[in-house]
């Protein structure tokens, strides 16, 4: 995964030679230093891949850290705010973790690979607080984002073109299910997960067999109308299924410079997240002082009015700001204009009409509507298939 | 509502002895048949009128939709002819649907996605081709490889077009201004429209008369150089238009492909997912969510009319439904001449339905194959095969194409407008297997003065698949299933007269005020209560929905009831 000769480049993933040649637009972008496309061909088409057939991702660069050793479920269990011992073995679990103050530092996933082997994937680097943090543990810790390849594949048709593609049983897999197959002498780990809030699945694999693996998945999955997306897609995607992404729609608590800027899981509409049940995890005193005392913030899901996405708009109550838009976008498949807001309290009731400030540019002259908008209790995008086992075959 | 004094008996005794009731032959009024009230009828669950019957009932209505078929749709409608494969037998793609309404009436919620496609293709007779990028720069290296010139001028273009559809845009969600009218609702829309109309400028002024009066050959004459570029954008020019690209008024038609979007991208198409009648579909349920209530096999005989205004409508089979309120999503001809008796009419009505320009001009054939073919020059697969395909590649072959019509017989070398939509829609085929939807243009109401045969139809098919098969050498065999649909079959399925699609030619002198006839704009019927909501209202044809609710809102306005009818979206 590293590039060969010059350490100033920026790095290629296990994919790159497949994902440069479906690359026509050449639209790249970087994540963690790797180059990734924002787009491949088109981007609504790219969205509507993901939306009506299938569309795939490449997730390598995500941070990966395996955690295994005795005592791996109880540091787990102290760093995340979910019950851990809940995740089952071959399962995975959604989840945030804190600081001391209670503060979201990521959000991520937990996967329940083994007896005592874990997998945390993370948005922020977090090596160094994860070995701070196991103190008194008997864990190891290992950074594995550059030892496993990943593929998310998104989409109605996802199931039926990787069951085209040999991994039979796949069908019976239920959302946050793991399932591994047998691959070119290694193992291909399959989840049910994702971040674009539809059927989906992430494959998970040595880098020296990812491009064996994208040749593969494209050949079995090309009569399921197979397609990559870029970030751009993705983009649209998660924000329609109302995901949350780390450093767009909150600051990780610990590089947040100016104080107050960071948030809660209650503030981001996480609480669902928190067991306070657990006796001790990391922020559990602040989490349990601001339910006594209240939040400052509440996260609102808004349905705004007209087709001009609300971005950084400011949102206001009766001509007052009471709060300002994170992420914002026109919705294809639900059609509708949705935007996160973080809005101060008490506001942001389901329910509540607000109004959003909206600016826009058209042939260099701004446009400033006042949309009035509402706060809707649930995502605009939430289908069946999703839930569904089996899904069918779109 | 108003109540309605009279019981079943007396009040088909008093109908049947009105002679308002035309009896249909071989159907014998009994006493007994069923009687039914409602607030409204809608006559045909096309998608315009499931669209009025949804606002109607939005508002509290208790409504009615009558569909002579024993399925919905009109010709926004999908059937599984060949088991496995689903067509979009009509209309075949979606620009033009108003996303207010898909986002007030939650048609996503109901089932409906509208998927954009990219691409498209014409083929030359050379072997070469000249493709379409939805990406600018990509467009215009293709572009480039036929003319630079053209390939530069085609910004030109699009600007020019894009301003023609910012002039239109804000008003297919509105009523069309009556000039002659001195309301003050009428003057201040015409007040509107004609500041827009001035904002443009001289120039721009000039080229909107232009585009509302031109051909299409002689508008994309004064841009390109290039045959096959010429004929790629100008097919659209006369598509479902008894016209010829060389004719007078087909600009416009250009321009009303262009006004619609996708997600907002203006000019952009798209697929309904499963098919045109998913947006049929979730209209439906949309309408039904809100009460409503859709009774299939009910072809109406007659809108019945009493004292000069509505009380219902009567079937063939004798069942009548009673309402203060129809409205006809039947094209004018067949509202005016067909369902309604000409002794209810004011004179000039009936002379203008009588004169009214709704031409058959097309066909279809809907193809299920056993594989995607493969097209001389492309690769196979190629992202170019994912939008509109086309054969014709000359201008002077589309005005031939015309001649045959006016010749009273089908194309020989017609114009297609093909689409494999399986390439994008992975429910309408088993996986690998595809559906060809091939829109034909030309195909006359009659072939020579006298009604389409079977050989004639055969014919029809045979010179489109020829086509197909010079530039596809694998095409003919990889045809399981044709569904083949001239004038005759449109006519007698979806009831559009003379195979239409578009309710009436959309040519100037039936547009806006005039639509479908000048003094008749506003969605109002000559008699009380009865109303039109069809695509031979403004502002036309296409899956747009937009007279459907424009019609509502009139309706509503009539009755005082609040608008519960969108406006449009801010201009951008």
């Amino acid at each position: 995964m590293t590039s060969k000769s010059n350490p100033a480049m920026m790095l290629c993933t296990p994919f790159h030679s497949r994902v440069a040649a479906a690359c026509e637009l050449n639209a790249w972008g970087t994540w963690k230093g790797y180059t990734t496309p924002r787009a491949y061909t088109d981007v609504e088409l790219e969205y509507f891949a993901i939306r009506s057939t299938t569309g795939v991702f490449d997730l390598s660069p995500m941070n990966k850290y395996r955690v295994t050793g005795t005592d791996a479920e109880a540091y787990l269990n102290r760093m995340v705010t979910r019950d851990v011992s809940k995740i089952r073995l071959g399962r995975v679990g959604y989840t945030v973790w804190c600081n001391d103050a209670g503060q979201v530092m990521d959000d991520g996933t937990i996967f329940h690979l083994g007896e005592n082997d874990y997998r945390v994937c993370a948005f922020a680097r977090a090596i160094d607080w994860m070995h701070w943090s196991a103190l008194g543990f008997d864990v190891e810790i290992v950074d594995e984002s550059d030892e496993v390849a990943a593929l998310a594949v998104q989409g109605p048709t996802s199931c039926a073109a990787l069951l085209a593609m040999g991994l039979d049983g796949l069908e019976q897999l239920k959302p946050f299910g793991l399932m591994t197959f047998p691959f070119e002498g290694t193992t291909l780990t399959v989840s049910r997960t994702g971040f674009t809030g539809d059927l989906g699945y992430e494959l998970w694999v040595s880098p020296d067999k990812a491009e064996l693996l994208w040749d593969r998945l494209f050949a079995a999955g090309k009569p399921h109308i197979i397609k990559p997306f870029g970030s751009d897609a993705l983009e649209m995607a998660r924000i329609e299924a109302g995901f949350l992404q780390a450093g767009v729609d909150f600051v990780p608590a610990e590089s947040a410079v100016r104080n107050g800027r960071s948030r809660s899981p209650f503030e981001l509409g996480l609480a669902w997240l928190v067991d306070m049940d657990k006796p001790v995890f990391n922020g559990r005193k602040a989490l349990l002082r601001e339910q006594a005392e209240g939040s400052r913030y509440r996260f609102a899901l808004l349905d705004v009015d007209g087709n001009k996405p609300a971005q950084h708009s400011f949102i206001l109550r009766e001509g007052k700001k009471v709060g300002t838009v994170t992420s914002a976008a026109w919705c294809p498949t639900a059609k509708t204009n949705v935007a996160f807001a973080q809005l101060e309290m008490p506001h942001g009731k389901v329910g509540e009409e607000l109004v959003a400030e909206i600016y826009y540019q058209r042939e260099l002259q701004w446009t400033r509507v006042l949309a009035p908008c509402r706060v809707i209790d649930a995502p605009v995008f939430n289908p069946a298939r999703r839930r569904a086992t089996p899904p069918g075959d779109f | 509502m108003n109540d309605h004094s009279f019981t079943g008996g007396q009040g088909v005794a008093a109908m049947a002895c009105s002679a308002e009731l035309r009896v249909a032959p071989g159907t014998g009024l009994r006493a007994e048949r069923a009687l039914k009230k409602y607030d409204a009828i809608v006559i045909g669950a096309g998608h315009n009128g499931l669209t009025n019957a949804a606002y109607l009932a939005k508002s509290g209505l208790r409504v009615a939709v009558l569909e002579r078929n024993p399925y919905i749709g009109g010709a926004t409608v999908s059937r599984e002819l060949f088991p496995g494969w689903t067509y979009s037998n009509c209309s075949y793609v979606c620009s033009l649907l108003r996303p207010e309404i898909a986002r007030d009436l939650e048609l996503p919620r109901h089932g409906l996605q509208v998927v954009p496609y990219g691409g498209g293709v014409t083929f030359k007779r050379d072997g070469d081709y000249y493709g379409n990028y939805y990406d600018h720069n990509r467009q215009y290296r293709e572009m480039a490889r036929h003319s630079k010139r053209d390939a530069n001028a085609y910004e030109r273009y699009a600007t020019d077009v894009m301003k023609q559809t910012r002039l239109i845009r804000p008003y297919l969600l509105r009523r069309p201004p009556d000039p002659t009218s001195l309301k003050w609702r009428d003057l201040r829309d015409l007040a509107g429209f004609a500041r827009s109309f001035t904002e443009m400028g001289e120039e721009g002024l000039a080229d909107t008369l232009k585009f509302w009066t031109k051909s299409v050959g002689d508008y994309l004459d004064e841009y390109f150089e290039t045959d096959v570029i010429k004929a790629h954008l100008g097919g659209t020019g006369v598509i479902g238009t008894a016209l010829g690209v060389y004719s007078p008024g087909t600009a416009y038609v250009l321009l009303h492909h262009y006004m619609g979007d996708v997600d907002g991208n203006v000019g952009s198409w798209g697929f309904a997912r499963g098919g045109m009648g998913a947006v049929a579909g979730a209209l439906a349920k949309s309408f039904q969510a809100f009460g409503g209530e859709i009774i299939c096999d009910a072809d109406v005989y007659q809108i019945m009319v009493r004292h000069g205004r509505v009380r219902g409508v009567a079937l063939a089979d004798g069942t009548e439904y009673h309402a203060d309120i129809v409205v006809s999503n039947l094209d004018p001809k067949r509202t005016f001449l067909d369902v309604m008796d000409p002794a209810d009419l004011p004179e000039d009505v009936v002379r203008k339905a009588r004169n009214f320009k709704i031409r058959g001009s097309s066909g279809k054939l809907n193809i299920a194959l056993d594989g995607l073919p493969t097209f001389n020059g492309l690769d196979q697969g190629s992202p170019l095969m994912l939008g509109d395909m086309h054969f014709t590649d000359s201008l002077q072959r589309l005005e031939r194409a015309y001649d045959d019509w006016k010749e009273g017989t089908w194309s020989k070398d017609p114009y297609v407008d093909m689409l494999i939509p399986t390439q994008t829609d992975p429910t309408m085929a088993p996986p690998g297997k595809h559906m060809m939807t091939v829109f034909v243009q030309y195909a006359p109401p009659r072939i020579n003065g006298k009604d389409w045969t079977d050989a004639d139809k055969a014919g029809f098919e045979k010179s489109v698949i020829d086509q197909i098969a010079a530039h596809s050498p694998d095409f003919r065999s990889l045809i399981l299933h044709c569904e083949t649909r001239t004038p005759r079959e449109i006519e007698a399925e979806v009831g559009l007269t003379e195979g239409n699609i578009f309710q009436g030619e959309l040519t100037f002198d039936q547009l806006l005020f005039n639509r479908p006839f000048p003094g008749y704009a506003q969605y109002r019927g000559p008699v009380r209560g009865m109303y039109m909501c069809g695509s031979g209202t403004h502002p036309g044809g296409g899956v747009m929905a937009a007279p459907g609710a424009n019609a509502a809102r009139e309706i509503l306005a009539d009755l005082r009831r609040p608008d519960v009818v969108p406006g449009a979206y801010a201009d951008d």
